[in-house]
């Protein structure tokens, strides 16, 4: 299957004769999927799970158009067996949007219908906990409404009359009255007003006084705040956790403290411009990110990725699983309380692959290097002294893999890694794909689910790779996937270096700024390192799209940590958000 | 700073020489001070990663005596703002700021944290931290390499070369009032401006009127 195929089935023919008064076949151009009306959601989603096998939903996401008035909720399932997906949607009246929840039927939708709430102002009948979860409480508006604007809000679509042709730029702090970006709705008064405080959370998990040591003395639960600033939580994220004793009797983690906005200013931005965006998603894998964005704009555009440029992103894409597994190990390691030392040892090889990344793409992180219809940059001709192709053999052939031994022999049979990890923040596998978990989450737990074999794409058919998967779905059969599957990245990469055309384009057509994307929608999805990451794009046949969503698989996968969580120990809760393996930059988007 | 030490400007008699060196209290002061600057465990975004990379085995940031990273203001001397800093992140910043001993330094890394960089439209975002705390160097990037951060480190060091014991600030009569830390409102809030925010409120509503 090529790169440029769709990923969504067609229609099967029973589900609008199923339902005949609540479903309809979406016939807009360039859509696919159902349209179903919000009465019959909760029945049409429950026989799509239950009846056609659709198990896993991937993706809820809201879409503003204001010109019928209407917000939309697109959800993308797919069944964990393999294969393409079924795509749904409810529109709600724009000024009073309200759309039955999801959550009892696929509990992986919680934190993604909280954030279209955030984002659209949509609420959700029947969720269990409908807060805010980017932006704080009492934010005034929904910043992704179209008719919504920031403080340094310019021109509706980018590029800029102030940057070109004319290049009269101006700081947009001289633009506003406070010289920062901020905005207050009118008659606003800060002596008058009364923060909301936090107490909605507080209140959710409020502690009740219970009777530990077996019921004979009485204590009092106690609760922490862990973060957002603190060396555990792998960057700028909170967890809210009530404790009785050292136990865990509750957790609510708390988001946003990185929300950079990265979907609001794509939708300003042009498609391409958003492809250095996409490398500040999960910051360390920029590669995959690119190729997922890619991907979906493909589809719409329907172009032909050349030979050698598949080639290319692959090789890129593997070697960056490999950086990030290889991070995500010596991380958890620190998180175990071997403090630095396992991470200098894990992130030593990573150091290499950055090398050919910068001699590549021009950065060490920050790649910018896939573009539509192929790569930006062939290889070098020389790295580090020395032939490229001889660079990459050796790094492939021996260096990896022996660097993936040295973890492996350290650590696997390690006393006190098994101790601290066997047995620890357990999710079995229904759960697992009923909270939407992906990546080495989900296989951890035993479901035989990679994007690269269940649903293909690139040129992932033509290489002979195994799917990890194993069976206890603890965090030391995660850490036991990360290795697996660092090993199978390996000898996908020893196939491409070896496999590799020389010569030959790497860019269909001739480079273009400012592409115009036939009228659509996309969904493209690609098995990042942290687990399925997806790019919903809308085009309105424009240069710019209409909606940028991104499926971030560590904020999706955050949605089970409380659960997971429950009845370990508090020093294991910081080992278990390792073995999740997240990234914020992903998470708060 | 050795060459200095053995061969100062006021002559030493030849057999003290090797047992007595003289040289100004600032440069022994300053000399210790940039030699163990303690950095906070801080990292806000993609630039951590960078900041990381600097502390590990192959930039090796101990050659500066820096390689002590403190989970704890109280025991930092230098604050790195490495990535976006954001509305909702603001107010911790601040507080964190303000919970360091003098002397202390910030470092604005990378382009989010010295202005706003790519996220700086967006409206969740400070652009630039030194809106609210002063700023000593600024390291640009995106993210700046390791290579880049050492070279702003190296200016700190430089910047505190040139410091003298007699006008540090911390060692002033009068006392440094902490940065007043901004609230979350309908909007980011400084309480500086308050009296701006409500008279600004106001002229919206008669506007709207009009």
């Amino acid at each position: 299957m090529s790169a440029t195929a769709p990923t969504v089935a067609a229609l099967p023919a029973n589900l609008a004769e199923h339902f005949p008064a609540g479903v309809v076949a979406d016939t807009r151009k360039g859509y696919e999927g159902y349209v179903v009306g919000a009465a019959q959601l909760l029945q049409v989603a429950g026989a799509i799970r239950d009846k056609l096998g659709y198990n896993y939903l991937s993706s809820v996401t809201g879409v503003d158009y204001p010109e019928s008035n209407q917000i939309e909720v697109v959800y993308h399932a797919y069944k964990t067996s393999g294969g393409p997906g079924l795509n749904f949607k409810v529109q709600a009246d724009r000024n009073d949007p309200v759309v039955p929840s999801l959550v009892g039927l696929y509990p992986g939708a919680e934190f993604q219908e909280r954030e279209i709430f955030d984002m659209y102002g949509v609420r959700f009948d029947g969720h269990p906990d409908l807060r805010r979860i980017l932006m704080w409480d009492g934010f005034a508006g929904y910043p992704l409404r179209k008719d919504w604007k920031e403080p340094f809000f310019e021109e509706d679509l980018k590029p800029f009359a102030s940057r070109w042709p004319g290049g009269d730029v101006r700081r947009s702090e001289e633009l506003d009255p406070f010289g920062a970006n901020v905005q207050y709705p009118p008659e606003f008064d800060p002596y008058e007003w009364t923060p909301e405080t936090e107490t909605a959370i507080y209140k959710l998990i409020q502690p009740k006084a219970g009777n530990g040591n077996g019921g004979h003395l009485k204590t009092d639960k106690l609760i922490v705040n862990i973060g957002p600033q603190h060396p555990s939580t792998h960057g700028v994220f909170r967890m809210v956790v009530v404790l009785d004793g050292e136990t865990v009797v509750d957790l609510k983690p708390v988001m946003g403290y990185l929300h950079r906005n990265h979907e609001k200013i794509g939708e300003r931005n042009t498609f391409l411009q958003n492809m250095p965006y996409t490398d500040r998603l999960d910051y360390l894998a920029s590669m995959s990110n690119n190729h997922a964005y890619a991907l979906s704009v493909e589809r719409l555009m329907g172009v032909k990725v050349p030979e050698r440029a598949e080639y290319l992103r692959v090789l890129m894409v593997e070697l960056t699983r490999i950086c990030s597994h290889m991070w995500a190990i010596g991380f958890l390691l620190n998180d175990l309380g071997a403090f630095q030392t396992p991470a200098l040892y894990a992130i030593k090889e990573r150091e290499l692959i950055l090398d050919l990344f910068e001699a590549t793409a021009g950065s060490r992180m920050m790649c910018n290097y896939m573009r539509f219809g192929g790569v930006s940059r062939d290889l070098p001709a020389a790295l580090r002294d020395e032939n490229t192709m001889d660079f990459l053999r050796d790094l492939v052939n021996n260096r990896l893999s022996y660097a993936i031994d040295e973890l492996d022999r350290f650590l696997t049979n390690s006393e006190i890694l098994r101790s601290r990890c066997i047995g620890v923040g357990v999710l079995p596998a229904e759960k697992a794909i009923a909270y939407s978990a992906a990546g080495p989450l989900l296989r951890a737990s035993g479901v035989n689910y990679d994007l690269r074999r269940a649903d293909p794409y690139s040129i992932y058919d033509r290489f002979d790779f195994n799917v990890c998967t194993r069976p206890n779905g603890d965090v030391y059969d995660r850490y036991l996937v990360r290795i697996d599957e660092m090993r199978e990245s390996v000898r996908i990469c020893q196939q491409v270096v070896a496999g590799m055309p020389t010569g030959g384009e790497i860019l269909a057509g001739k480079p273009q700024y400012n592409v115009r994307v036939p009228a659509g929608e996309s969904y493209g999805r690609v098995e990042n390192p942290k687990g399925e990451l997806g790019f919903y794009v809308v085009s309105t046949g424009k240069t710019n799209p209409w909606r940028y969503h991104v499926r971030a698989p560590s904020f999706v996968n955050l949605t089970l940590l409380g659960e997971v969580c429950k009845g370990h120990k508090i020093a294991d809760v910081v080992v278990i958000l390792g073995s999740i393996d997240i990234v914020l930059g992903e998470v708060d988007r | 700073m050795i060459d200095e030490l053995s061969n100062p400007d006021i002559p030493v008699p030849d057999e003290l020489k090797a047992s007595v060196t003289i040289t100004t209290l600032d440069k022994i002061y300053n000399w210790s001070r940039r030699s163990s600057i303690w950095p906070m465990v801080f990292g806000l975004a993609c630039c951590a990663i960078e900041m990381i990379c600097t502390a590990a085995s192959r930039f090796d940031i101990s050659r500066f005596g820096m390689e002590v990273f403190r989970a704890t203001p109280r025991q930092s001397d230098l604050m790195i703002v490495s990535g976006t800093v954001t509305k909702k992140m603001v107010p911790q910043i601040v507080r964190l700021y303000n919970q360091m001993p003098e002397p202390r330094y910030v470092i604005a890394m990378g382009a989010c944290a010295s202005g706003g960089g790519p996220f700086k439209e967006g409206y969740n975002v400070v652009a630039g931290i030194d809106k609210y705390v002063p700023v000593d160097v600024y390291v640009p990037g995106c993210p700046p390499t390791p290579q880049a951060l050492l070279h702003g480190l190296i200016k700190l060091q430089e910047k505190i070369d040139s410091q003298s014991l007699r006008d540090v600030r911390w060692y002033k009569s009068e006392t440094n009032e902490p940065v007043p830390v901004p609230v979350l409102g309908p909007d980011l809030m400084d309480p500086r401006q308050y009296q701006l925010i409500k008279q600004r409120a106001l002229q919206a509503a008669a506007q709207a009127e009009a």
